[in-house]
């Protein structure tokens, strides 16, 4: 009886611990079991290559919010990873320990703010500023970098961070001690010896900018069309989703989980990559 | 033996965690099974414009009739008609005229859809034709002095693919010509009312019952969008609401039917932005 009460507990959690993975097993069947039939009828070529998506005259092509996602998400990496890497160097190497301790925790909060304030503030405040300075009707792929850029800084910083401060003391004493300055022994020492780290801090935030929605949808159009310039609408693999999921039904609602396919192949490769970086960076 | 894990008390709590789960998840199983079947019931089926509207209908009916259960259905006018012929649904719901066979059926309007072509106040342009209006939404025409007003590129907005407004706007007003691609798409009025009566160069399209003073409608073809050229029908963007049946309604649906068409419904549907015979109150 104690024995059996002993391994109660264990059994218990191993439950749960089922539970979580069932339900990551349930979605991915769910999704792959709703849009596999829409891809066979269209082709996986004709549905990730097509230009046009008119769910009404039965086209079904997303390469245009592909190319939305790519552009949106490199847009954001451009801006938001030279913040975020020199900002963990500051952090790091540079700051007072009194500056940091309010910096540091005032970036995670930013990975608390939820992404639908992201999307009201970017749609108040930047969208009419990009009407108003640059050009175009404001809601651009250019607004979605922005806004994206600011969401992933969180992400990459705090593990950029880590990787910086996981190297050995010595490779920085050593670079000090031959006449290196505190700059240089960033520059030529610290940041490359960090470089795979860095490479999946920033895979994990690109990662996280694909899969946000909420934020994007507000802020960016969401045209069919392909975007031609930044300052152009476009919609992304989430927003097509999010913006047309309410009325869909039949073969459209179908190609909308076969857009949640293609969409959790793209999160998911580039999380492995990120994994296999960090793996490859902890040896 | 690990002391922790033998622990009575330890055990204890675990155990009491693993009954109140095992109560709420109970709890829930007999919550959802105490949904008995309801003695009468009818279903209502068709067009999804008409679909929103029917369904706070039902639920205010509902309300006031808790023996009864009213069950709405999607599908199209087409099939929602073909319902109520056949007899799968004792109302078929309709937001186009009845034509050839289809005339044999009961029914009644409970209310007009109309739509309002919107532009940003400042805008110095009020008055589109028909043809303007196409010549925006499906060759993106694309300057506001085309059109006699300031210079100023238009910046296009419509609904989502599988909004009822959009299948009315694409009837109604563009002779079922596609909208461009190149249109920004917001997936409620609101939203595009709201963008439109942000920036000067945006035209978009709403439910009538919908404009405030935060945008401005325009006249198509010299008529105003109001709520009497609706009623007397020389303003093209509107179309009847109907319900049908085969031969005239009895019991519940005749109930459901008078109801909707009471003062009570006729405020309802007001409220919610249609426009309907003889009720005073214009939002």
């Amino acid at each position: 009886m104690k024995r059996l009460l002993d391994r109660l507990p264990g059994f218990i959690f191993l439950l749960i611990a089922l539970s979580a993975l069932s339900a990551l097993a349930l979605i991915i069947v769910f999704i792959f079991y709703e849009g596999i039939p829409i891809i066979a009828k269209v082709g996986l070529g004709q549905f990730t290559l097509g230009m046009s998506w008119a769910p009404g005259k039965g086209e079904f092509g997303i390469l245009p919010m592909i190319i939305g996602t790519v552009s949106v998400t490199l847009g954001a990496a451009a801006l938001g990873v030279p913040v975020a890497i020199l900002t963990s160097i500051f952090l790091t190497e540079f700051a007072p320990a009194a500056v940091s301790r309010i910096v540091r925790p005032a970036i995670q909060l930013l990975a608390g703010i939820p992404s639908v304030v992201y999307g009201f503030w970017g749609l108040t405040f930047i969208v009419p500023y990009i009407r108003l300075w640059i050009g175009g009707p404001g809601l651009s792929v250019l607004a979605g970098s922005v806004i994206l850029a600011i969401m992933i800084l969180p992400t990459v910083i705090s593990i950029t961070e880590v990787s910086l401060l996981a190297l050995p003391r010595t490779y920085k004493e050593g670079s000090l001690a031959i006449g290196a300055t505190q700059w240089q022994t960033v520059w030529s020492v610290q940041l490359p010896a960090a470089r795979s780290g860095i490479m999946a801090a920033v895979i994990l935030g690109v990662g996280r900018a694909v899969g946000e929605t909420m934020a994007v949808i507000m802020v960016l159009g969401n045209a069919v069309a392909l975007p031609e310039s930044i300052l152009d609408p476009a919609r992304t693999l989430t927003t097509n989703i999010g913006i047309e999921m309410g009325y869909a039904s039949g073969d459209h609602q179908q190609a909308l989980f076969a857009t949640g396919i293609v969409l959790l192949v793209i999160v998911m490769s580039l999380n492995s990559i990120a994994q296999a970086t960090l793996k490859r960076s902890q040896r | 033996m690990d002391p922790l894990r033998s622990n009575p008390l330890h055990n204890k709590s675990l155990l009491k965690l693993a009954g109140i789960l095992l109560v709420s998840s109970g709890l829930l199983l007999i919550s959802g099974c105490s949904q008995a079947q309801k003695a009468h019931q009818i279903i209502i089926a068709g067009s999804t414009s008409v679909q929103p509207f029917a369904e706070i209908l039902a639920e205010e009916y509902m309300k006031m009739h808790p023996d009864i259960s009213i069950d709405i259905q999607g599908g199209g006018s087409s099939s929602g008609i073909k319902a109520a012929l056949s007899g799968t649904a004792a109302i078929g719901m309709s937001s186009r005229d009845l034509k050839g066979d289809e005339l044999s059926l009961w029914s009644a309007e409970i209310a007009r859809d109309g739509l309002a072509i919107i532009v940003h106040p400042d805008n110095t342009v009020n008055e589109l034709t028909s043809a303007q209006v196409q010549d925006i939404y499906v060759k993106a025409m694309d300057n506001w002095a085309q059109l006699g007003g300031q210079d100023g590129n238009i910046h296009l907005f419509t609904r989502e693919e599988g909004s009822g407004t959009r299948d009315a706007f694409v009837s109604l007003a563009m002779d079922n010509a596609d909208v461009t691609p190149k249109a920004m798409v917001q997936d409620s009025n609101g939203a595009v009312r709201q963008l439109v009566g942000d920036d000067p160069g945006a035209i978009g399209y709403i439910s009538l019952g919908l404009v405030n003073d935060q945008v401005k409608a325009v006249s198509l073809d010299g008529v105003a969008a109001s709520h009497e050229n609706i009623i007397n029908g020389s303003y093209k963007l509107s179309r009847p609401f109907l319900f049908v049946s085969n031969g005239d309604p009895e019991g519940i649906a005749k109930d459901f039917i008078d109801f909707v068409l009471s003062e009570e419904g006729r405020q309802i549907l007001t409220r919610e932005g249609l426009v309907t015979r003889g009720a005073e109150v214009q939002p």
